[in-house]
């Protein structure tokens, strides 16, 4: 099928395997929600950009995931979050890191992109520009949860143990003795940026869409990872790496960091369209396949036909996608 | 096959009428940057190591755009960053934001090789700088008269300065002052195949606080793989958008492209005045090409062919990029 909108989100890839049925539940609902307001949008003749915005906006400011609200802290238990955004019509892009009192860090990307000469503004000079375009400020408390609170001690204990997280913990934080491998069904530890998957905060949030001229833009929004070090740049800001877009496809990519940038994974996707002449699905699949090595990732895209493509190679993948034809689905595995 | 390495001192509007007391310096610096890399290849040191040391060369020359001698930000002070990446693992390091240490390069190198991350930055970076160890100065050490001049003249024009060359005059047929100059870099490859690149730079002149370019943007500024490695130059913005750097690599490896070719054709995409680069490829070929004015680079092979050079160089038989 030739042509018509499409859209995707995602909320993380990497997803633990005992997830709790209501979390699961939560998390399909804020996804559904997404990508009605999404479709809606296009069926109204909604830009691309200003969709991918709009409903990035949506993920981080609900807790679920990890942006905005609910993001992983760094280990001194602050929040410093990051995004980019990308207009497949000329490329334009703008990204931001470091920012821990801007409610919709997506949006300070955008702003960057269109009211500064730079496409990549970070920590106190973002702020300082994000105060004086009059965005939405508040206290960097307002971005941390109770649970990631939680996960961070979990994270710090794991990070020099390992231990069964379904223990409940007595005492302020403490660390079994006799702690044992938390295991999957397979008997293997499911990790992740050297973490178990218990503990693991799937990274970021994203959209993807094409529009009904057939433009492409992605955005991308995260945390980051749970107890990295102050200071520290992941994918997500990055373009080519977790965000890009151009005439023929936008990409939004989570997962291990480290691994998406080794790979440059949201280019990649898109040259090998451009360069090895691979549909959109190929691509991905390839990308997906060939270009990680051992890392755990996973992304979602849309081709200027109003195709939709997603892979992955972890756990699950919190995920939706929408079309003109009429298709809706969510899912998690 | 052989050994080689290519640098570069910042792509831009460079004008030839550059005077020899501001080109003479410049010169020598690649020459003798050049010379280190060289017998470091020649010593069978490898890739990784040898782009760091050259690229820490350029950081502590003060006539060029990174480490001491780095532009200035709207504020008067100095960011710097700073990307290397191992073309075996594409393991990568990166910084931003810094404004103490010596070498960024190095502390670069070190996210790589002692923390889980790849990028660490302001804060955060300069926080990890001092648990390494790594050498730190004031941050007035960096910041030349010469570039406090560049700045004034900057904010004079209103414009993000990007080209230092010369200073920007009010009526100046140059285009709006956004051709970039500025930023060090460094690839090599070892008679083995193995590959390395590595970026530096202080950024744009008058840039904003926080403001971060290509050069730390793996894929944008700087890219290493089995393929080849590329360091590139010029307006960051449009270096970014266009993946310069990993696009040099994809068109080698997706559409079999020669490293010559494919380099041409990534620098031929980006408007006209905004990139360069430098690339050499696993079989130790090297390639120079930029759409701007000019750009600072030296290039040397194995097989014997080396150049220093600015300006493209005259035809007569000899293209900048040639390997013979």
């Amino acid at each position: 099928m030739v042509g018509g909108w499409a859209i995707a989100v995602h909320g993380g890839a990497g997803v633990d395997p005992a997830l709790p049925v209501e979390r699961q539940e939560e998390a399909r609902r804020v996804l559904v929600r997404c990508l009605t307001a999404g479709a809606a949008a296009l069926r109204a003749g909604a830009l691309a950009l200003d969709v991918v915005e709009m409903v990035v906006r949506e993920l981080e400011t609900d807790p679920v995931f990890n942006s905005g609200r609910g993001s992983a802290l760094t280990r001194k238990g602050t929040v410093e979050m990051e995004a980019s955004i990308m207009d497949g019509r000329g490329r334009r892009c703008g990204a931001v890191s470091g920012i821990s009192t801007v409610k919709n860090p997506v949006s300070l990307a955008r702003l960057v992109m269109e009211r500064s000469p730079h496409s990549y503004l970070a920590f106190d000079g973002a702020e300082d520009f994000a105060r004086k375009q009059g965005v939405e400020m508040v206290d960097n408390s307002y971005f941390i949860t109770e649970e990631n609170l939680g996960m961070l001690k979990l994270a710090k204990a794991a990070n020099s143990i390992m231990f069964d997280y379904r223990v409940p913990l007595t005492g302020a934080d403490t660390c079994r003795a006799s702690a044992g491998l938390v295991a999957d069904v397979g008997g293997e530890m499911q990790m992740m940026n050297g973490l178990p998957i218990s503990i693991y905060a799937p990274e970021t949030v994203g959209c993807v869409v094409v529009d009904s001229a057939g433009r492409c833009a992605a955005a991308t929004s995260t945390g980051g990872l749970m107890n990295k070090m102050n200071g520290r740049i992941g994918d997500s800001p990055l373009i080519g790496s977790g965000t890009y877009a151009c005439d023929a496809c936008a990409v939004s990519c989570t997962g291990e960091g480290e691994a998406i940038i080794r790979s440059t994974l949201a280019r990649d996707v898109a040259a090998l369209m451009e360069y090895k002449g691979l549909g959109l699905q190929e691509a991905v699949d390839y990308a997906v396949k060939e270009r990680l090595d051992e890392g755990k990732a996973g992304l979602i895209a849309v081709g200027r036909n109003g195709e939709v493509a997603m892979g992955f190679n972890t756990v699950g993948m919190f995920r939706g996608c929408a079309t003109e034809e009429g298709l809706m689905e969510v899912a998690i595995w | 096959m052989g050994w080689a390495i290519a640098l570069h001192g910042g792509a831009g509007d460079i004008p030839f009428s550059l005077p020899e007391e501001r080109r003479a310096p410049r010169e020598a610096t690649l020459r003798h940057c050049l010379d280190l890399g060289v017998a470091a290849l020649r010593a069978n040191r490898p890739p990784l190591d040898v782009v760091e040391l050259v690229v820490r060369e350029l950081e502590n020359s003060p006539c060029y755009n990174a480490g001491k001698g780095s532009v200035l930000t709207t504020a008067g002070t100095v960011e710097m960053e700073a990307c290397i990446m191992d073309g075996n693992t594409n393991n990568c390091g990166a910084v931003s934001g810094l404004s103490t240490v010596v070498n960024a390069i190095s502390l670069a190198r070190l996210v790589m090789e002692k923390t889980p991350h790849i990028y660490l930055a302001f804060d955060g970076a300069e926080a990890f700088a001092r648990e390494q160890g790594v050498e730190i100065m004031d941050p007035s050490h960096f910041i030349t008269p010469e570039n406090i001049e560049r700045l004034k003249n900057a904010k004079e024009a209103n414009r993000v300065q990007i080209d230092y060359t010369q200073p920007i005059k009010a009526n100046s047929t140059n285009d709006q002052g956004d051709s970039q100059i500025g930023t060090v870099g460094c690839v090599a490859v070892d008679n083995h195949g193995n590959l390395a690149s590595a970026t530096s730079t202080g950024g744009l002149v008058n840039k904003m606080v926080g403001r971060i370019g290509d050069t730390p943007i793996i894929g944008s500024g700087t890219y290493a793989n089995p393929f080849c490695a590329v360091s590139a130059t010029g307006k960051g913005e449009s270096i970014i958008r266009a993946t310069v750097a990993r696009d040099v690599a994809a068109l080698m490896e997706y559409k079999g492209l020669s490293l010559k070719e494919a380099a041409a054709y990534v620098v031929e995409k980006v408007p006209k005045g905004n990139v360069g680069l430098v690339a050499v490829s696993a079989n130790g070929e090297v390639t120079m090409p930029f759409n701007t004015t000019g750009m600072f680079r030296a290039c040397a092979t194995e097989e014997g062919y080396s150049e220093i050079a600015i300006w493209p160089v005259d035809s007569n038989g000899i293209s900048e990029d040639s390997q013979k």
